[in-house]
């Protein structure tokens, strides 16, 4: 007995030892609320919560073992990574499949794969790195370097076309820069520069990524067409009111006026139910999943470790802003799914995949001074 | 390489940089509840009745329309449901390719094709428009099967009208069509717009017309939970229709139909009336038409057969066809004579055969004239002379003022088509009528000599055989005169309650006694030994009646000579007529167009009329024209 009990707690420890509570109890809140919206949003179709609480063992599972790997190890990873997501993205480029008139997927014969995903880990990673390695002989080249690291994949993955990836890859790529301390000036620059480039990006953009911003600018204009989803998930944000219609009782999610309800629109459907009050909850715990993040970076030991936590971090704000924001109308639709709550198991991995970085770097952060 | 580094200062710059952007977050966060504030709170209402609007529609419920049924309760017009597969276009992105798809599991002849095309014409927008109508289960279950493939098409039930009889009465009945921008305006100005959301089939003419707003009735509706798709999920609340009110005719059915049957292929109109009431007994036009063409949206082959047919069976004779009355125009004459005091029924007028009236000779049809004649004979063998005389005596207004209070010229108020629109006045011709007909100062005088042929029923009168049925009637009355009408009584549908349609005496003519007795003698005189005596000869019943042809061009006083002549040029046969004479129960008149003499083929429908309403006899077959009647007659017209 005695025997078994010692077992036991050994294997706890051995089980919880590179799990950060917090972190985890944050994300598992926002699961709970993710899975309970994706069954409201799917009932009376096709079910999806329970397989999105299989996603989600997966993904803890991952994340345990990520979690276990130290932060030094890591870094013998980032050049590989980094390197094999370019070639696969190259891959996609040449040898990709075609769905949607988009080529995000690679064909591996028994499967296949966006290795654009990859990219939102290893970008970061490869910066991280980058920096860490430069630490203390910055120069303003060593900047340059970095973004040309950033932008070869961002430029991969925008070509699919994948805004919306690309632009969650692009941020944490910038997010690693910034944090490293790409000087004010330099920033500036950058956004008065981009300011100025508007109108040459406008013409680079695809026809339907236009309309998405026109209709954003006026839905009304095009109401059964593209501004469709906006109109429709606005009406259920806006007709949830201060306390929402109630869980189940969504009518313009159970009545199927809302598209990709159990997916990029799931906001709609969650806010629809819950009403401001849930919305604020919501933000609640987005607030202390990245405030936790947040002040692992600031304890991390390493340049390379604090960089990568940082960028992680912000990486999740991306992903919950640039939705929340488009959902609501206040940002163009831009295939960015919900972090925790959105269905989908390669996105769920992946944000699993990130925490378990997160954890690693501030389990083993004593490990290093030592 | 880190030796000469400050680690402590990039650790604080570091910090510095996590600071902002947890400032950032904030901020953005802040963004984003204001948005929610916005939507949620400020705007909650207006997205509150988005919601609602996008969830619930209301959905009307049509009624069933009100059956219309003869004086015995045989059934004239019903209703049916059938299922008729529609789209709606503006949720169709290619009509061809989801009509040739809807092909393929469901037939869809090029007639169903071309009639779509034309109601898409005519349609308005988020119209649903049938392709294809009385759908068998069968095609309804393989249509359900692959409904996922065709969004916008939809099978819907409807309750179609129906008109067991067929071709018969359809000119008293009317037909129904779709509703069209001209509908809908009336429609709003009876202030129906709201009970009218789901119907799209109104009355297009006759009774069907004239008691749309009974026949209709209060549609329903429904409120129910619809989808993105515009399915309707489940039913919210539910106001139930009330059909339409039934009619009841005066019309007897199977008289119609054995009076249509006796026009045969010709060309024609009858109009029987009840004279104690104004009833309308039959009313036919020949040839008559099929309404259950028109029910589900008529082929363009079809609407182009029936209006480009010589004989115009659209056209509804009984009230749209003005004729000369001919010498039935003689009766009504000889009585206004006796009213006015300008003749006495023994007074003697010689008749040579012609009348001379200025330097113009208008002349008798019978060679040699009738010798004496006096009101009696000149009804019986319709000399002209006598009403040559007449006319020069009574005078235009005279004429134009009798003829006027027995309702010639004038519309009778019959209940077919929307209000009065559907009748045709006719022509009672006066000095007071050409001033306003024509527009030169020359063509607007009224010349004595135009008078003399008004006398004989020729020159401008045109009237139509309901006028002339109703003058009759009132004659066979005795100067009670009523509007015509078809409808005896209504039943409400939703209280059983009958609403009886009084007979509405329009006026009583005071007319003495012994001056309409005379013209009764008369007129039954023309049946035992006059141009009707053939017609009528064993008849069991005493008939009053008179013959008339109606010249349908000029032939400047040539002889006519019926077979030198095309039929399209023939003259109209007219015959007007009433029995039992002592207590009339039928007044009629009858026109044949081309017919010829009225003797011969006029006169014979009407002993065919009367003698199956009167004594229930059944004929053989269509009235054939009476050769031997104008052997014998034809010089008495």
């Amino acid at each position: 007995m005695i025997d078994l009990r010692n077992w036991l707690r050994r294997g706890w420890t051995e089980l919880a030892n590179p799990i950060d509570g917090p972190l985890l109890a944050i994300a598992l809140a926002i699961m709970a609320v993710g899975i309970s919206t994706i069954h409201s949003a799917t009932y009376d179709g096709v079910e999806r919560g329970a397989s999105q609480g299989l996603h989600l063992l997966f993904a803890l599972t991952l994340m345990w073992v990520i979690a276990r790997v130290p932060p030094q190890k890591m870094m013998r990873f980032a050049v590989p990574l980094y390197i094999l997501g370019v070639i696969l993205l190259v891959g996609v480029f040449l040898f990709g499949v075609k769905v949607n008139g988009a080529r995000r997927w690679l064909p591996l014969g028994f499967t296949r794969i966006q290795p654009s995903e990859v990219m939102k880990i290893a970008m970061p990673l490869m910066l991280a790195w980058y920096f860490h390695k430069f630490e203390g002989a910055l120069r303003l080249r060593h900047y340059l370097g970095a973004a040309l690291l950033l932008f070869l994949p961002f430029a991969l993955i925008a070509k699919q076309p994948d805004l919306g990836t690309a632009i969650l890859v692009g941020a944490a790529g910038f997010y690693v820069i910034f944090l490293a301390g790409l000087p004010w000036k330099v920033i500036i620059g950058l956004i008065a520069a981009g300011a100025s480039a508007a109108p040459f990006l406008w013409n680079l953009m695809h026809d339907y990524q236009r309309k998405r911003i026109l209709t954003l600018i006026d839905p009304t204009t095009d109401p059964l067409g593209a501004g469709y989803h906006i109109i429709q998930a606005t009406i259920a944000i806006g007709s949830g009111g201060p306390t929402g219609k109630g869980y189940l009782n969504g009518t313009q999610t159970h009545l199927e006026f809302i598209p990709e309800r159990h997916t990029d629109f799931i906001f709609a459907v969650f806010s629809e139910e819950w009403g401001l009050i849930g919305n604020v909850a919501l933000l609640i715990l987005y607030t202390l999943l990245i405030g936790r993040g947040l002040m692992i970076a600031s304890a991390a030991p390493t340049l390379f470790s604090r960089l990568l936590a940082g960028a992680i971090t912000l990486g999740f704000f991306t992903y919950a802003f640039i939705n929340m924001g488009m959902v609501s109308g206040i940002l163009p639709v831009v295939g960015v799914p919900l972090p925790f709550m959105s269905y989908g198991g390669t996105a769920l991995v992946t944000l699993f995949v990130g925490l378990g970085v997160l954890m690693s770097i501030h389990t083993h952060r004593m490990l290093v001074q030592k | 390489m880190a030796d000469f580094h400050n680690p402590d200062g990039d650790l604080e710059r570091f910090r510095l940089r996590v600071g902002i952007a947890g400032l950032a977050v904030l901020i953005a966060f802040c963004i984003l509840f204001g948005r929610f504030v916005y939507l949620q709170i400020v705007q909650h209402e207006y997205y509150r009745t988005r919601a609602e609007d996008n969830r619930i529609a209301l959905l009307p419920i049509v009624p069933n329309r009100g059956v219309i049924t003869d004086r015995n309760g045989i059934v004239l017009a019903r209703n049916y449901s059938a299922f008729t597969l529609e789209i709606t276009p503006s949720r169709v992105a290619v009509l061809d390719q989801t009509i040739d798809g809807l092909a393929e599991i469901i037939e869809i002849q090029s007639k169903d094709r071309k009639r779509f095309k034309r109601l898409l014409d005519e349609a308005k927008n988020f119209e649903s428009i049938p392709i294809r109508t009385r759908l068998s289960d069968e095609e309804v279950a393989r249509f359900a099967a692959h409904r996922y493939r065709f969004p916008g098409v939809e099978v819907k039930a409807r309750l179609f009208r129906q008109y067991p009889l067929g071709t018969v009465a359809s000119h008293a009945l009317g037909y129904m069509g779709r509703v069209t921008d001209r509908d809908l305006e009336w429609i709003g100005e009876r202030g129906q717009e709201a009970n009218y959301k789901g119907t799209d089939h109104v009355g297009k003419t006759g009774l069907e017309q004239h008691y749309e707003f009974e026949l209709h009735g209060e549609t329903g509706y429904e409120q129910v939970e619809i989808d993105a798709g515009g399915r309707a999920i489940r039913s919210l609340r539910r106001t139930p229709p009330v059909s339409g009110n039934n009619l009841a005719l005066t019309l007897d059915a199977k008289l119609q139909e054995m009076a249509e049957k006796a026009f045969g292929d010709r060309k024609g109109s009858l109009v029987a009336i009840e004279p104690a009431t104004g009833g309308v007994l039959a009313l036919v036009s020949s040839p008559t038409f099929d309404p259950n063409l028109f029910v589900d949206g008529i082929t363009p082959e079809n609407w182009k057969d029936l209006n480009d047919d010589p004989k115009k069976p659209m056209v509804n004779r009984a009230i749209n066809g003005a004729y000369p009355p001919g010498s039935t125009f003689k009766p009504f004459m000889a009585l206004a004579a006796l009213e006015a005091g300008k003749r006495t029924p023994a007074q003697v007028i010689n008749d040579p055969g012609f009348f001379t009236f200025g330097n113009h000779t208008f002349r008798d049809d019978k060679k040699g004239g009738h010798g004496a004649v006096d009101m009696y004979k000149s009804i019986v063998h319709s000399c002209d002379t006598y009403y040559y005389m007449l006319a020069n005596d009574l005078g235009i207004d005279g004429i134009a003022r009798f003829m006027g209070s027995i309702g010639l010229g004038q519309r009778t108020g019959v209940d077919l088509g929307k209000d009065d629109s559907g009748e045709s006045k006719g022509v009672l011709p006066s000095p007071e009528w050409k001033r306003q007909r024509f527009k030169r100062p020359e063509q607007q005088k009224w010349y004595a000599g135009e008078t003399i042929s008004i006398g004989i029923g020729q020159g401008y009168n045109a009237y139509t055989p309901i006028q002339l049925a109703q003058a009759t009637a009132t004659v066979a009355n005795n100067g009670v005169m009523f509007r015509p009408h078809l409808v005896s009584h209504i039943t409400d549908a939703r209280t059983g309650a009958r609403r009886p349609i009084e007979p509405q005496p329009i006026r009583t003519l005071d007319w003495k006694p012994q001056n309409i007795e005379t013209i009764k003698r008369a007129l039954v005189g023309v049946n035992k030994e006059g141009t009707g005596a053939r017609a009528f000869a064993g008849a069991s019943y005493e008939a009053a009646g008179k013959t008339g042809t109606a010249q349908v061009f000029s032939l400047k006083g040539a002889q006519y000579r019926e077979g030198g002549v095309k039929k399209e040029l023939r003259d109209h046969a007219l015959f007007i007529a009433f029995a039992p004479v002592e207590n009339p129960r039928i007044a009629l008149a009858i026109l044949v167009e081309n017919g010829g003499f009225g003797a011969q083929s006029a006169a014979p429908i009407a002993r065919m009329v009367f003698d199956y309403y009167l004594l229930g006899k059944v004929p053989a077959g269509a009235a054939g024209e009476d050769a031997a009647a104008v052997e014998n007659d034809n010089d008495e017209e």
